[in-house]
């Protein structure tokens, strides 16, 4: 992973003093909470409902043993012994004293990380395939690039004040496990004919009020002018994004409005004028960082894994782990694992500070020293040894982080919501569970198959409702808590984004509604090899209105 | 008004006319409207001419006409307000404008740094607190960079990252050193 040489350390620190100094301005009285607000944000302070939310980087979802040891340490001293993982592959902790935070992003500066840009209406962090350097599906390792436009993007001087935020997201394999055209750069690392590097560039996705796909605007850019064209789409979304609006503020509606033809002509105008002199991304330079995320030293003499045939032949609980949580690995005799961070009943995402330390454990161990947030909430052990899976699924079990449900109708992802966030029109978080322990079933689960359940407590979507199979927003209805159920939504290659199916349930009956979509389609599935999605494209969603809405009319 | 530019505050030279006032025979600085209007009898006066963009004019029609102006005004109506950092930025590094360029409006002092990075190099703020920051030499110094910007004169690439910069000569207002020499670029 990469790793601060003594010019990052000084950055931090810099900056560090820098926040530090604007705490003490606003605890002093000098600063209002109207000035202090884009400061804090630019370092991921938010006041949320009871307290102030610190959103901690973690760039395209990469920790250390001792990254994970000093934010289970920032749990106990600062918060009340737990964190959150958050849709952005960040982690955040909601309880924290504002007279703190100094002290807090000290500690964390210790060990490389930093709060810079996790919120605010700049270049947010930086997401990528969890499965990034591990996955049997990869073409090229995209963190390299990850890690390069994280660098550019912090504390841009041009790009610090953005008609609203700005989100960048990576893959380098077929299959998008980072929803990239979910967001305002979706970039696809890829070869061309010549296999030259290069990038499929998709602008302008996004979820919240108005939700979009973004639009392919290069199939490929070359890899030496990376920096140049995101900086062309930057400036253009900079000087024309609309700031009369902040629900019209994200640069999906430029592109909207602009339309396909137009906005590409603009980014390829600007790009043309831009002088591309001191921002050429030289292949060397690329090699450098690449060096960082050079494959850890995997043993390849792969002769079978006794320990793990036969845990698979004497343990069901293991085997349907394995079935569930493990994904083929690059390196025979590896394996990527998921770490569900969504036991039945739970609140998605939540891990306390002996979880933490226990993964810190086992990725030392087992994983090469890494783990993975994954923006579905979840976990990712990258390098684990088929021959070590028994004793890492016994070390994750006793920790009560071996749920195996992967993907599976319990595997919910869900935003804070009312229980904590100040924009929140209704709770997420007792939806979830109240969900979780309807679908508690293993065998119940295992028969509906794949099946992901997003919920956001307000039109933000944090909780990637528009791109859920089944997808659920809380709503205010004159004071009370409502819920509108979007079907047929996807973040990955096939995107789409989920329609209404129709009014919306109660907190109580949105439950029952659910539980009648998922029984509608176990009824109308043609085997079950065709999971919800694909049911649902087939048939749409008048059935699904049917079993909801019939008798009440 | 007076304008923090270079070592300190100095006083303003420059008077904004109104579009419909008549022309001084000093310095002045007017609208793009007004400019684009009286093209020819504006560029055939010898007082020294400025030009005040308001937030989300852009610099199109008058990309032949930047070095008739001695001084550039970029009006920031409000802090939260990015659009001025890509019109100072064209300015300096594709229009190669070499006059002054000015930051006017609600700034607080936390910007000083960006907005010096980006090519402004003079300040006429409102803000109290900026003005105070300025005055004392509070702004806070950032040395590295994650990219390159409008100050390539004036910061070193340190390399083997070529994005890399570090400022090797001071940014305005901050503590203890002896200020940028008002000229910029």
């Amino acid at each position: 992973m990469y790793r601060y040489d003594e010019f990052d350390h000084d950055l931090v620190r810099e900056r560090v003093a820098e926040f530090s100094d604007q705490v003490a301005r606003r605890l002093s009285g000098e600063l209002t909470e109207d000035q202090f607000k884009p400061l804090r944000l630019m370092n991921g302070v938010y006041l949320q409902l009871h307290a102030y939310m610190l959103r901690i980087a973690v760039p395209y979802g990469t920790l250390s043993s001792r990254q994970m040891r000093k934010l289970a340490h920032i749990a106990r001293t600062y918060d009340r012994d737990y964190g959150h993982f958050t849709t952005r592959q960040n982690l955040q902790f909601n309880w924290i004293k504002l007279e703190e935070v100094p002290k807090i992003l000290s500690e964390l500066a210790e060990v490389e990380m930093h709060c810079i840009q996790t919120s605010g209406n700049c270049i947010r962090n930086i997401s990528a395939d969890h499965f990034a350097g591990a996955s049997a599906d990869e073409i090229i390792d995209p963190r390299s690039y990850a890690e390069i436009l994280r660098q550019w993007s912090s504390l841009h001087p041009e790009f610090s004040l953005l008609p609203r935020k700005f989100k960048l997201a990576l893959i380098g394999a077929p299959k998008d496990r980072a929803a990239i055209q979910v967001h305002d750069i979706g970039l696809e690392v890829k070869r061309n004919d010549a296999g030259e590097l290069g990038f499929a560039v998709w602008v302008g996705g996004g979820q919240g009020r108005t939700p979009m796909i973004a639009k392919k605007v290069r199939d490929f850019l070359p890899e030496a002018d990376l920096i140049a064209y995101v900086e062309a789409i930057l400036r253009i979304y900079n000087q024309q994004g609309r700031r009369d609006n902040k629900f019209k503020a994200r640069i999906k509606i430029l592109v909207h409005e602009m339309g396909e033809e137009e906005i590409k002509a603009a980014i390829e105008r600007e790009f043309a004028a831009i002088d591309k002199s001191n921002l050429v991304l030289p292949r060397d330079a690329v090699e450098r960082i690449e060096r960082y995320f050079a494959p850890p030293p995997f043993d390849t003499r792969f002769n079978g894994a006794p320990a793990f045939d036969r845990a698979r032949r004497t343990d069901a609980a293991f085997t349907s782990f394995v079935e569930r949580n493990v994904h083929p690995h690059k390196m025979p005799g590896y394996a990527i694992v998921t770490v569900s961070l969504k036991p039945i009943g739970g609140i998605p995402g939540d891990m306390t500070s002996a979880q933490m330390e226990a993964i810190a454990d086992i990725i030392e161990q087992y994983s090469f020293d890494e783990v993975r947030v994954s923006h579905e909430q979840n976990l990712v052990l990258p390098h684990v040894k088929l021959e070590d899976l028994p004793a890492v699924y016994a070390r994750l079990h006793a920790a009560d982080l071996a749920t195996a449900n992967y993907g599976l109708v319990t595997d919910i992802i869900a935003c804070p919501g009312l229980d904590y966030c100040s924009l929140a029109n209704a709770r997420s978080i007792p939806i979830a569970q109240r969900l979780s322990e309807r679908f508690a079933d293993p065998a119940r689960q295992t028969d509906i198959g794949d099946l992901k359940i997003k919920i956001s407590g307000c039109i933000n979507a944090c909780g990637h409702h528009h791109v859920g199979h089944i997808g659920i927003l809380g709503v205010d209805r004159k004071g009370e808590e409502f819920y509108q159920i979007t079907l047929g939504g996807s973040g990955d290659e096939t995107c789409s984004i989920g329609e209404i199916v129709g009014k919306g349930f109660s907190s109580e009956g949105v439950v029952d509604a659910v539980e009648t979509i998922v029984d509608t389609y176990l009824k109308l599935r043609e085997s079950p090899h065709e999971d919800f999605l694909a049911a649902y494209r087939r048939v749409g969603e008048a059935p699904f209105q049917e079993a909801l809405y019939a008798h009440a009319a | 008004m007076a304008i923090f530019k270079g070592h300190g505050f100095i006083e303003d030279e420059w008077a904004i006319v109104a579009d419909d006032a008549p022309m001084p025979a000093a310095s002045a600085v007017i609208s793009k409207a007004r400019f684009v209007a009286e093209r020819e009898a504006l560029t055939a006066r010898n007082a020294p001419l400025g030009l005040i963009l308001r937030s989300g004019e852009t610099l199109n029609g008058l990309e032949e006409d930047l070095e008739r102006f001695g001084l550039i005004v970029l009006d920031i109506p409000k802090y939260t307000d990015g659009r001025s950092y890509s019109t100072a930025r064209l300015l300096r590094e594709r229009y190669k404008y070499t006059g002054e360029l000015r930051a006017s409006g609600d700034v607080l002092r936390d910007q000083i740094m960006f907005l010096h990075r980006v090519g402004f190099d003079a300040f006429d703020v409102t803000h109290e607190g900026t003005i105070a920051a300025l005055r004392d030499g509070k702004i806070r110094l950032v040395h590295n960079h994650y990219q390159p910007a409008a100050r390539e004169d004036e910061e070193a690439a340190p390399g083997p990252r070529p994005w890399l910069r570090v400022s090797r000569r001071n940014v305005p207002g901050a503590p203890h050193e002896t200020g940028i020499d008002g000229g910029g670029i």
